[in-house]
């Protein structure tokens, strides 16, 4: 295993590469737009081009037991019960129950009053918990009420906070209140580790993904994550792609490895494949590893699982052959 | 951790319908020819693909003749509409066999099948569709109310793009009422005679198209043959200049697609990632044997440090190796010689000072292989800059102001393309404007599409293939 | 009737916006169709067309980069000044073709026609021969044409006035220079096409006119490296395959016209301007 060193603490800011960018509003705007522009054609064309890659047998396997290692599987309803979320979590730990050998998933992710929930029932597993929080999704709230999102699913033991940056005041400029915000997230967070959900379907311009995804690497976040999955589009390649770019360009700069998560919208293996993909060709290597790459799902596993034992057994399998949960 | 492997997805070779042998096309048949039968190679494992006929003189005389025949009775009397159709199922069913296509180009090749499969088969199909709408349009394309054809046209194409060059060549040149001679690359002869199997099944007269696969003196004989009335040629620029001389005096059309140095200026304010892109796809595509290459990178000095780092973590995860394998980015180079040339340039760019990187990737120990190449510190006066390599190798040389990358990219005979990368719209305009090439892809490279006019200033040739203005090669105007 | 002497002119060639006398010091006799004598012209040498070629190259770059309507309004400038001289026209192609005056009017009349013709091209011809070309992807593609740069121009041999302008004014409308060498035996009216060019608005270098042996001068010109395309109307017949051989050398446009000149008088088409144009092609993506 890599020597991570994934959780930045909070009130050092960040590394001394960029201790000038942080300095006033000024200087982090200047940053931002200083940062190279991303041409939307070239880094279609380039995600498109990598989904070309023809994955096959062994590496198939490979690459199918890392995505489910990798999976937070994820319930994010109004209608979440304690017994939806306590059959996520049995699921989490042994998701195919025919095959002990299944890695389990990264997380359960669920909203903050589900947490105490999951992490009762995950107890000992080495699954996480992660708690979506901030006034997920839309993050429409005062600082305080998303502080005390915050604590609230950290008090429950959530391991994994992930918060929403607030989009109305990225788009109007003011990119040192995002900044602060993320920060007291980050400090409220403990030991827990942040995801900051950049809501990239409300962002607009790959060039907004990339000065998001800087702006919430320069303010301590652990994991950039692209959505929520309550906003169409949420996850896409290309804008995984320019994520992937910032955490590598991150780690080329401070020697810090930071994390991506895709989330919503990733539903077939031939996606999770996809992504894993663009993980090792334009992150790097490295970054295959779930403390470093994460895919927010949650029909997601059950493809993993179906097309698992397809290359096991020979056959193509069913969906009676998983479980539901 | 162990690493992750993508296992060996190869496509199979089976689809290519591979026979032992192939027979040039004549007069609507496939015949023997009078030549030495030539052996086509498979550069990524230098076994015999296939023994293929060859044309002798006598051969190229019965084409000519049958192609004048078959102009002055039939093709050049059919109303555009007509003729049209016939160019329209040729488009068809190379979509329909383009699996097949694929398979063949990179086996004859050496390209990668993601290339062959995505590029070149489709974009050949398009050639054709394209063309085909021109045949009943030309009183339209503003060359007078009833612009005729010239008559048979000898046509010569390299092995980069093997079927794509002849659709290329052969779809304007029906479109306008000619009909064709076609010699294909000596290494690579097979794609075009599955076309020519294509012109059969689509039903086209005989005699509309021949296919006379050769080496050179087939080629010469083609264009020297006094019933051709149109020459085109794509290949090397000291060919095209051979050709042009021997044209002289002779009052046949000529069109000449050649070499080039294409110059790929990245400046400062660039989208840098995407600028990587654009680097690789314009030299390390098709193993950099295209004419209009991005074989001179020139980077403004200000941001040189931080593109070469990237450039080179990017050309690392390059994958070297079987060209039929679908996740192979970098083929096979097309011939021994080919190899030889490259070899021996890369060697005159170590001598002349130049700092070498090449790509730690993996490479097949059989077959033509070369791994991606970057020089840096290339100065103007190193033939690595100055020559057409045609091969994965990539010169970077470095500027401070806009006039000087101009001056140097235009620094050259050469003037086929260029590429620019900035973000700022004034600058590509005016960039666009100061370089002498005929292609300029701002913020991409190496795209082609029919409607778009490609071809050379300068010793990169004359003519235009593709859109209106391509038409005007095989038009008597 | 008076009895005055006039002043005879000197004929020189125009080289650069000069008119210098031919470095080799030569000039050769120029006579009338009857044979009589007329002038003295310079006849020009390989050394000449040399610092021509360096002239066109230097002019190529303003002339090129000029805006198409400043280029037809230059242009234009040149047919006023040509109707200004007239009479002088009229007089030189009559001597120099031998045809009556009414039938030299008509050729100068014609001549200076075309030109405003030509004139008017300059601002239309990116809108006739350019296109948007609509490729299968996010790209905007769009391909204009431009001049190809400098032009050897053997210019007609029979038609002194009506054909060097037919040959000329086309490589000038589309933004290139011109190295031309004029008719052998009637120099005169482009030598005095020259006084023209030099007194209205047209650069220095942008046309170089040589006058002296068009057969000494050719092989210099198609050999030339730093010479684009090569018109051959004016090359002699038993030449015309060694310049396009020498031409090839450095992947020249050659302009093969017939050996019989045409009727200058019929309305050209735009063959004569696409000859000396190259189309280039630009991409950039569509995206945001």
């Amino acid at each position: 295993m890599p020597e991570t060193k994934t959780s930045p603490a909070a009130d050092t800011g960040p590394p001394p590469a960029f201790a000038d960018a942080v300095r006033d509003e000024t200087s982090l705007r200047r940053f931002l737009h200083g940062l190279p522009g991303v041409d939307a054609v070239g880094v279609e064309q380039r995600a498109a081009g990598l989904a070309t890659r023809s994955i096959k047998k062994a590496s198939k396997l490979w690459a199918i037991d890392m995505a489910i290692s990798m999976v937070d599987l994820t319930t994010l309803e109004g209608a979440d019960t304690a017994g939806k979320v306590r059959s996520l979590c049995a699921k989490g730990r042994r998701p195919d129950p025919d095959a002990p050998e299944v890695p389990r998933v990264a997380a359960i992710c669920v909203y903050p009053d589900m947490a105490a929930t999951a992490v009762a029932e995950l107890a000992g597993t080495g699954v996480g918990v992660a708690s979506v929080a901030t006034a997920f999704p839309s993050g429409r709230s005062s600082l305080a009420v998303k502080l005390a999102d915050t604590a609230y699913a950290v008090e429950a033991g959530a391991t994994e906070i992930d918060m929403v940056i607030d989009r109305g005041a990225f788009l109007s400029g003011r990119y040192g209140q995002v900044f602060d915000e993320i920060q007291q997230v980050k400090a409220a967070c403990g030991d827990a580790h942040l995801k900051v959900i950049l809501e990239t379907g409300e962002l607009a311009t790959y060039d907004n993904v990339r000065r998001a995804s800087w702006l919430g690497l320069l303010a301590g976040g652990d994991f950039i994550k692209t959505s929520t999955g309550k906003v169409s589009p949420a996850a896409t390649l290309p804008v995984t792609h320019v994520m992937l770019q910032a955490v590598h360009d991150w780690h080329a700069t401070t020697g810090e490895l930071r994390g991506v998560k895709p989330a919503g919208g990733i539903r077939t293996t031939k996606d999770a494949i996809r992504y894993l993909v663009a993980v090792r060709e334009v992150a790097g290597e490295r970054w295959l590893d779930p403390r470093l790459f994460r895919f927010g799902a949650s029909s997601l596993l059950n493809d993993l699982l179906m097309q698992r034992r397809t290359q096991l057994q020979g056959h193509y399998s069913g969906p009676d052959y998983v479980t539901v949960d | 951790m162990p690493s992750w492997e993508y296992a060996p997805a190869p496509e199979s070779r089976a689809i290519a319908n591979l026979k032992p042998n192939y027979r040039m096309f004549l007069d609507g048949e496939f015949v023997e020819g009078g030549g030495e039968p030539l052996k086509s190679i498979n550069p990524a494992t230098e076994e015999v693909l296939a023994e293929v006929s060859t044309a002798g003189s006598a051969d190229v005389d019965k084409a000519v003749k049958a192609a004048q025949r078959a102009q002055d009775k039939v093709w050049g009397r059919m109303p555009g509409a007509e003729r049209a159709k016939y160019i329209f199922r040729v488009a068809r069913l190379i979509a329909e066999r383009a699996r097949e296509l694929a398979v063949l180009e990179s086996l004859d090749n050496g390209k990668p099948i993601r290339e062959s499969r995505d590029v070149d088969v489709p974009t050949a199909s398009a050639h054709f569709f394209y063309h085909a709408g021109w045949a009943d349009k030309l009183d339209h394309a503003g060359y007078g109310p009833d612009p005729r054809p010239l008559g048979v046209a000898g046509q010569v194409i390299p092995w980069n793009f093997p079927l794509l060059m002849a659709a290329w060549k052969i779809a304007p040149a029906l479109a306008c009422g000619n009909t064709v001679v076609l010699k294909p690359a000596e290494t690579t002869p097979l794609t075009a005679l599955v076309l020519a199997e294509i012109i059969q099944q689509a039903e086209l007269p005989p005699g509309v198209v021949n296919i006379l696969p050769g080496a050179g003196e087939v080629g010469a004989a083609v264009v020297g043959h006094p019933g051709v009335r149109k020459v085109a040629f794509t290949g090397s620029t000291d060919v095209g200049k051979s050709i042009q001389r021997s044209l002289a005096g002779t009052g046949k059309k000529l069109t000449l697609e050649l070499g080039g140095k294409a110059a790929n200026i990245v400046f400062d304010d660039a989208p840098l990632d995407q600028a990587v892109e654009g680097i690789v796809n314009g030299i390390f595509f098709n193993q950099g044997h295209v004419c209009c290459a991005g074989s001179r990178l020139l980077v403004q000095e200000s941001v040189a440090e931080e593109l070469l780092d990237k450039l080179h973590k990017r050309v690392a995860t390059l994958r070297v190796g079987d060209p039929l394998d679908k996740n192979t980015d970098v083929g096979a180079i097309n011939s021994r010689a080919q190899l030889t040339k490259i070899q021996e340039l890369v060697a005159s760019g170590e001598a002349e000072g130049a700092k070498r990187w090449t790509s730690p990737c993996p490479v097949p120990d059989k077959g033509f292989f070369f791994a991606p190449t970057v020089f840096a510190d290339v100065s103007q006066a190193m033939r690595i800059a100055r020559e057409e390599i045609f091969g994965p190798v990539l010169s970077v040389l470095t500027f401070r102001t806009p006039d000087e990358a101009v001056a140097k990219a235009n620094n050259t005979p050469y003037g086929l393309s260029a590429g620019i990368w900035t973000e700022k719209g004034s600058r590509i305009l005016w960039m666009a404007d100061k370089l002498r090439a005929g292609v300029v892809w701002a913020n991409t490279f190496n795209r082609f599409d029919p409607t778009a006019p490609f071809g050379g200033y300068q010793e990169s040739g004359f003519g235009r293939e593709g859109g209106r203005a391509g038409l005007e090669a095989y038009l008597d105007v | 009737m008076s009895d005055r002497i006039s002043v005879a002119k000197t004929y020189k060639l125009y080289l650069g916006g000069a008119f210098p006398r031919s470095e080799s010091g030569r000039t050769y006799p120029v006579a009338d169709a009857k044979g009589k004598f007329l002038a003295n012209a310079a006849q020009a040498s390989r050394k000449d067309l040399r610092e021509a070629v360096v002239a066109a190259r230097g002019a190529f770059k303003k002339w090129s980069g000029a805006t198409a309507y400043n280029r037809g309004q230059v242009l234009y400038r040149v047919a006023e000044v040509l109707e200004g001289r007239r009479e002088q026209f009229i007089a030189e192609v009559a001597a120099s073709e031998g045809v009556a005056a009414k039938r030299a009017q008509a050729l100068v009349d014609t001549a200076i026609d075309r030109w405003v013709w030509y004139a008017g091209w300059t601002d239309k011809l990116a809108t006739v021969l350019g296109a948007a070309n609509p490729v299968a992807g996010p790209y905007f593609s769009f391909s204009v044409p431009e001049p190809t740069g400098v032009v050897g121009v053997l210019a007609p041999q029979r038609s002194s006035l009506l054909g060097l302008v037919s040959v000329l004014a086309p490589v000038l409308a589309t933004g290139s220079t011109a190295v031309v060498v004029g008719s052998q035996d009637r120099p005169l009216p482009a030598i005095t096409l020259s006084e023209v060019l030099a007194t209205s608005d047209v650069p220095g270098g942008v046309v170089n006119l040589l006058t002296g042996h068009t057969a000494e001068l050719a092989p210099w010109l198609a050999s030339h490296a730093d010479v684009n395309a090569l018109d051959l109307t004016g090359a002699h017949a038993e030449q015309r395959k060694g310049l396009e051989e020498a031409a090839a050398g450095t992947v020249k446009r050659v302009l093969r016209t017939p050996l019989e000149e045409p009727d200058w008088a019929e309305r050209p088409d735009i063959g004569r301007l696409r000859a000396v144009l190259e189309t280039k092609t630009v991409w950039h993506p569509t995206g945001v």
